[in-house]
């Protein structure tokens, strides 16, 4: 992978300047190569992760992981089903996968009971899906690399040789 | 109780006082650290843990566990070429500092002379003072820091044992290419000087690839080479590192480290091997961080007006502070008491490196920003 997508995946804050002098190359030719990953794709968007766990204010988020066993269409196989599932704001994420079930799907919502809900009313009802099961998220610990932790403090003596 | 006389005469490190006063304050940016800002990866720091559970909590021999003296000869063979034989060749000290105590006095007689290089780390002389040898310092500051063959055949004499080589060098980030190497290789083995290799930040080596002075002609039997495990992976407290060289110099560090030292603690032995077996991918990425940076720090002392050459390994910046108008010790200590950061002064590595600095760039990318903006206020305020 490009160095510059290595340093903007860990800090999407990193600036063209700061790049630019750590990669020793024009702030010009990084500000190229960045837009044109944005404009491929490669570059989807930059956003903070926030550990919820320390927003008490907020309503409380319940998040569930849902196998979904599908009956792939002729022609399509699972990717027409995949996209009609996927296009709910409810689903935060939408894998396909090897295994005894097809889809593992990310769901997200207010309370136990709006998944429940969205699970029995809107995922479970879909033709070509012929089961579910849903695990509900307790804790997390890691997510996309990021350990949801305050990071602890320097260990280090502050000088030595 | 009167303390000896060799021990009384050996300099306390004249920036202890300094060193205290950092200490001493809160919310301080060091960039005065001399240890990777990572910690051990995680794989490693498992095996030592998973070591204990089963119960190695003994002994090991003398010469440190076989199958990691076994992964070493390997690493120095694929690595290098290099050819130690893993039951006499090889053997495991309590960092390389214990193996650079040893190597002293194993070959060291009363009145024997040791070349040292200056700037160099503050280690090398004191031991070679204890052992009751002579340290020669030979000042680079003139020759950009680093070591010529010219330097070198004007401090040899008669009583000239041996010589203290380290690169990437700790504190400049100096390093040599081969045909450098192998001038001064040249001199050595002409003069029958050993080289006593320091080569612990080898791993950290950036623009170039790093030579093993043992691989240089002839030089395999006229080398001790270290290394260790603080630097490359980010191991400073387990405190492993390892001596090669030949078999009659080996056997006699042996003997003075069984009756000292005894073996190197199991736990950090059992977590070097497993570093050997599966940590070089973590190194490799240590790596990348450290050359990111390498390149963001220079750019930005050179734009401040502190005139900084591009070390080529280790972590360090080596700035010239001359522009200040002030002498090391006060730029630090005003650095540190005005803008909250701190730097080791050059003069702590010898008396060649006043009006530099030593910036450690074994720190966040935001720490290094931050301290940056502080130093450019500071500098400001004097224009």
């Amino acid at each position: 992978m490009d160095e510059i997508l290595e340093i903007l995946e860990k800090d999407g804050r990193a600036t063209v300047e700061d790049i630019a002098k750590m990669l020793r190359k024009s702030p010009d030719t990084v500000k190229k190569a960045i837009k044109k990953y944005e404009k491929e794709g490669a570059i989807l968007k930059y956003k903070a992760v926030i550990n919820k766990d320390l927003i008490r204010d907020t309503e409380s988020e319940v998040r569930a992981l849902i196998e979904v066993n599908i009956v792939p269409q002729k022609d399509l196989g699972f990717d027409k089903i995949a996209e009609r599932i996927y296009s709910f704001p409810e689903v935060t994420s939408c894998y396909l996968i090897s295994g005894t079930y097809d889809l593992l799907v990310v769901v997200e919502g207010k309370n136990l009971h709006t998944v429940s809900n969205f699970v029995a009313e809107k995922l479970s009802c879909l033709e070509h899906v012929r089961g579910t099961a849903t695990h509900f998220l307790l804790k997390k610990y890691k997510e996309d690399g990021v350990i949801l932790k305050h990071k602890s403090e320097n260990k280090r003596i502050a000088i030595s040789y | 109780m009167k303390i000896s006389k060799v021990v009384e005469k050996m300099q306390p490190s004249g920036i202890r006082a300094f060193f205290d006063l950092v200490l001493g304050m809160k919310d301080v940016i060091s960039l005065g650290v001399g240890e990777p800002d990572f910690v051990t990866p995680w794989q490693i720091r498992e095996a030592g843990i998973y070591s204990l559970e089963e119960g190695f909590t003994s002994y090991t021999s003398n010469k440190g566990l076989y199958k990691l003296r076994l992964g070493i000869h390997r690493y120095l063979k694929n690595k290098f070429g290099l050819d130690y034989c893993p039951e006499e060749e090889i053997l495991i000290t309590v960092g390389v500092s214990e193996g650079l105590d040893l190597v002293l006095r194993s070959i060291i007689n009363p009145g024997d002379k040791i070349l040292i290089p200056q700037p160099s780390y503050v280690s090398y002389g004191p031991v070679t003072e204890l052992t009751g040898g002579t340290p020669v310092y030979i000042d680079t500051s003139k020759d950009g820091f680093k070591i010529t063959p010219k330097l070198l055949e004007k401090h040899i004499d008669k009583k000239t044992k041996g010589i203290v080589l380290n690169y990437p060098t700790n504190p400049t980030g100096v390093s040599y290419r081969r045909k450098e190497l192998e001038e001064i290789n040249r001199v050595l083995v002409n003069n029958k000087i050993l080289c006593i290799s320091d080569e612990v930040y080898g791993d950290l080596t950036y623009d170039f690839k790093h030579i093993a002075f043992p691989t240089l002609p002839k030089a395999k039997n006229n080398t001790v080479y270290f290394n260790g495990f603080s630097k490359s992976y980010a191991m400073t407290g387990w405190r492993v590192g390892f001596a090669c060289g030949p078999k009659e110099i080996i056997a006699a560090m042996t003997k003075i480290h069984q009756y000292t030292i005894m073996c190197v603690p199991i736990t950090s032995q059992m977590a070097a091997a497993e570093a050997l077996a599966c940590g070089r991918r973590s190194v490799e990425q240590m790596k990348r961080e450290y050359n990111r940076r390498r390149e963001f720090i220079i750019a930005e002392l050179n734009s401040l007006g502190l005139k900084c050459q591009r070390p080529q390994g280790a972590f360090y910046a080596f700035p010239s502070i001359k522009s200040s108008g002030l002498n090391s010790m006060d730029f630090s200590r005003k650095l540190l008491e005005e803008e909250k950061v701190a730097v080791v002064p050059g003069t702590a590595f010898g008396p060649g490196a006043e009006g530099y600095i030593r910036i450690s760039y074994a720190s966040s990318m935001d720490n290094l920003k931050e301290a940056l903006n502080r130093i450019k206020k500071f500098l400001e305020k004097r224009r």
